[in-house]
């Protein structure tokens, strides 16, 4: 009986589609509508079906560490190097940047539309003690946001209940900042293609602290022999190649550009 | 309430034109609960039977966990088959995370036990029921739960509904192993989840609504099917 | 071919259930043709002497013997419950059951359900679900089902509880046709008059022993024992 389902199992398993790749990427990344662009000229372009697993950034590299994907495509510096340098990526190649932007309600108690910098204007939220939504999910947003608390010298987990750590995605935490009116710091595509606004306004952006750098590291094969390292190769050609250049720099939401390409061939 | 009208809308929209998305993630939502529903039944219905009929040392034991398996969360579910698929995981050369077949696999263990135990419990009465005549017409073991079963048919489809149910409107387990992608494992509870985590509530209830409108339509074309049967009215 | 009626002996039978003895010693022999009426007082083991006969309760000790293997025994007998066990199906398929599960041919059952359908007058209603049939009815239809095997031996536990007095004669003349075509009938019954009518021989039980074995009219003209008698006068008797 263990046998027959065993063989079905392994029938069903090596079903082979065409050529496919999966790259775990993050749900900024996704929610920007990038990939919508991107997928489609990558398959007419290189052949490859690019199979997203949106997740949040520890969870790619997680995925990437097990072998359960072929590439990760993320923005955590420090976690990608710690990734590269453990042997389960074998390089990390920086391919284009976005930023961040603070939002929050329209009447913006903190003030931060004025405060000049991203330090201060998370100095300013914890002063007014104002509700602030954070990711929490050991995601790249939100270790970015955590490296800014402690630029400002700041330990919100401690000071009290107008910080709330969701340990959401980007999208449901926005919902969660619209239910609360409250302020969070949300990648600028995600922010843009969000649809449940509500009374929130972007109220902060610019400041290079927020730049956000995503990075694609193919997974090593000498580690996962089964990583298809070949279509690995073709796609990081592409995505550092000029017909990706125009796409990335001339995808726009709300006449916006979103991401910058940053590639060195 | 703007926004559940809206989705009505919306789904009316998706259906009426057809979306080829929304046609899609709709096959692949049927395909892995029936699959699904075929396989857990198969495990499940002759399980249950033989636990109503047999007495055997550790039987209150396997009911007592079949039970508390039912209420068993679909996340963990999930996870427990995400460590075991993955490709460092002991069965990860099979290569089966995220794919449907992972996601088939997933709900088999989470409906198993639920139509496991339904039918459990209604074979136990049907048994107490028939067991003097059985027992009296010298029956073989094969044709008392034959008999069981096809008598006790009607309770059995509603075992399996309910497990339909669970399985078409589960989300946790099949987002952690199948992984929600697109054009590949994407069904249409995962979709919703997206859906919802963009603040997209429009297509997200519209979405909804189909899969209400689908599990309905599965539920009636099961009743209409054992309707035909000329005896079937029990 | 002539059949020879089966017989059937207990030996030194007994049923113990948690450590109280239910039924027995008893050692009895039944063998010939005609009637037989268990009778006796509630809780004297009416029931379980019939389920012990047939083979459904085991013994604790002793032993049940027919007079051919138990198989063969088995298959010609039949039992009609207290309480009729109706199928969850039509009582089409009701009388059809017993005869599918010998895989008779189906012509063959086509004709025996329609035959017995007539004889319990339930012709008209055999595409009804027997569990929507009057108690009378049902009870009519437990016993064709079980004389459509053509039984050697047929059990009854109190065929005629709760019936009126119409049901009740309609299941008498068929039993005693039944008993007249040469089935062998073990019956228990609380109906004093129903025993008159019907016995040819009577086990009188008490306690769960046999106090008296006689043939019927013994039986009611003379009581060896003044249990027997107190229980034919109405008494209550422990």
């Amino acid at each position: 009986m263990i046998r027959i389902l065993t063989a079905i199992l392994i029938l069903i398993g090596v079903q082979v589609r065409a050529e496919t790749l999966r790259l775990a990427v993050t749900t900024s990344f996704h929610n920007s509508g990038l990939s919508d662009v991107l997928l489609p000229a990558i398959q007419r372009d290189t052949g490859i079906e690019v199979q997203l697993l949106v997740v949040g950034t520890g969870q790619a590299i997680r995925l990437g560490e097990a072998g359960d994907v072929d590439a990760v495509l993320v923005h955590s510096r420090k976690a990608e190097e710690a990734f590269v340098e453990g042997g389960f990526g074998t390089h990390r190649r920086e391919i284009m940047y976005n930023d961040f932007v603070f939002v929050g309600p329209s009447l913006d108690p903190a003030d931060i539309a004025n405060a000049g910098d991203a330090v201060t204007a998370l100095k300013r939220i914890a002063q007014t003690k104002a509700p602030f939504v954070s990711r929490g999910d050991d995601s790249g947003t939100h270790k970015k946001e955590l490296s800014l608390w402690a630029a400002a010298e700041l330990a919100p987990e401690q000071s009290g209940r107008w910080y709330n750590a969701v340990g959401a995605g980007m999208g449901a935490s926005l919902n969660t900042a619209s239910g609360l009116e409250a302020y969070i710091m949300a990648d600028r595509a995600s922010w843009l293609n969000f649809g449940n606004k509500q009374d929130l306004e972007l109220l902060f952006s610019g400041d290079p602290a927020l730049f956000n750098q995503y990075a694609f590291i193919p997974v090593n094969s000498a580690r996962h022999a089964h990583v298809k390292s070949d279509a690995v190769m073709r796609l990081e050609t592409w995505l550092t190649s000029p017909v990706a250049r125009e796409l990335i720099n001339g995808y726009k939401i709300a006449g916006e550009p979103l991401f910058t390409f940053n590639a060195t061939p | 309430m703007n926004e559940i009208w809206a989705g009505i809308q919306a789904a009316f929209r998706l259906i009426v034109t057809l979306d080829p998305d929304l046609v899609q993630i709709t096959l692949r939502s049927l395909q892995v609960s029936l699959s699904a529903l075929v396989i857990a039944s198969a495990i499940a219905l002759p399980l249950g039977t033989w636990l109503a009929i047999r007495r055997f040392r550790f039987r209150r034991l396997t009911i007592a966990t079949l039970n508390a398996l039912m209420g068993l969360p679909p996340v963990v579910v999930g996870l427990i088959v995400y460590l075991l698929l993955s490709r460092s995981g002991p069965f990860g050369v099979l290569g089966l995370l995220f794919t449907p077949t992972a996601m088939i696999i997933a709900q088999v263990i989470i409906i198993t036990p639920l139509i496991a135990s339904i039918t459990h419990q209604a074979m136990r009465e049907l048994w107490a029921e028939y067991h003097d005549l059985l027992i009296s017409l010298n029956t073989t073991k094969r044709q008392r739960i034959w008999t069981l079963i096809r008598d006790g048919r009607r309770t059995l489809l509603t075992a399996a509904l309910a497990g339909f149910g669970r399985a078409i409107g589960e989300v946790g387990a099949i987002m952690i192993v199948g992984g929600n992608i697109d054009n590949a494992t994407r069904v249409l509870t995962t979709a919703i989840a997206l859906e919802t985590g963009k603040g997209d509530f429009t297509l997200a209830l519209g979405l909804g609504f189909v899969l209400i409108a689908l599990a309905l339509l599965v539920n009636f074309a099961i009743h209409a099917l054992s309707r035909t049967e000329r005896e079937g009215r029990w | 071919m002539v059949k020879h009626p089966m017989s059937v002996e207990l030996e030194q039978a007994i049923i113990t259930r948690r450590g109280t003895q239910l039924l027995g010693p008893i050692d009895l022999s039944l063998s010939g043709t005609g009637f037989t009426i268990v009778l006796g007082p509630n809780g004297a083991g009416k029931t379980s002497l019939l389920k012990v006969l047939h083979g459904v309760t085991r013994l604790s000790s002793g032993r049940v013997r027919w007079s051919v293997p138990d198989k063969e025994a088995r298959e010609a007998q039949a039992y009609v419950f207290q309480k009729p066990i109706m199928l969850r199906r039509s009582v089409r398929q009701n009388l059809a059951f017993p005869l599918q599960l010998l895989n008779f041919p189906k012509a063959e059952i086509a004709e025996r359900v329609t035959h017995w359908s007539g004889r319990i007058g339930l012709e008209d209603a055999l595409n009804r679900p027997a569990t929507r049939l009057s108690g009378g009815e049902q009870q009519k239809l437990a016993l064709a089902r079980a004389l459509i095997r053509e039984p050697q031996v047929l059990f009854l536990d109190e065929p005629c509880a709760n019936l009126d007095g119409r049901s009740t004669l309609e299941i008498e003349k068929l039993l005693l046709a039944a008993s007249t075509a040469g089935t062998r009938i073990i019956m228990t019954t609380h109906d004093l008059g129903q025993a008159r009518r019907l016995a040819s021989d009577v086990v009188f039980l008490l306690n769960g022993k046999v106090r008296e074995q006689a043939t019927a009219q013994d039986f009611f003209s003379a009581q060896q024992t003044e249990e027997a008698q107190a229980f034919l006068n109405g008494d209550i008797i422990e």
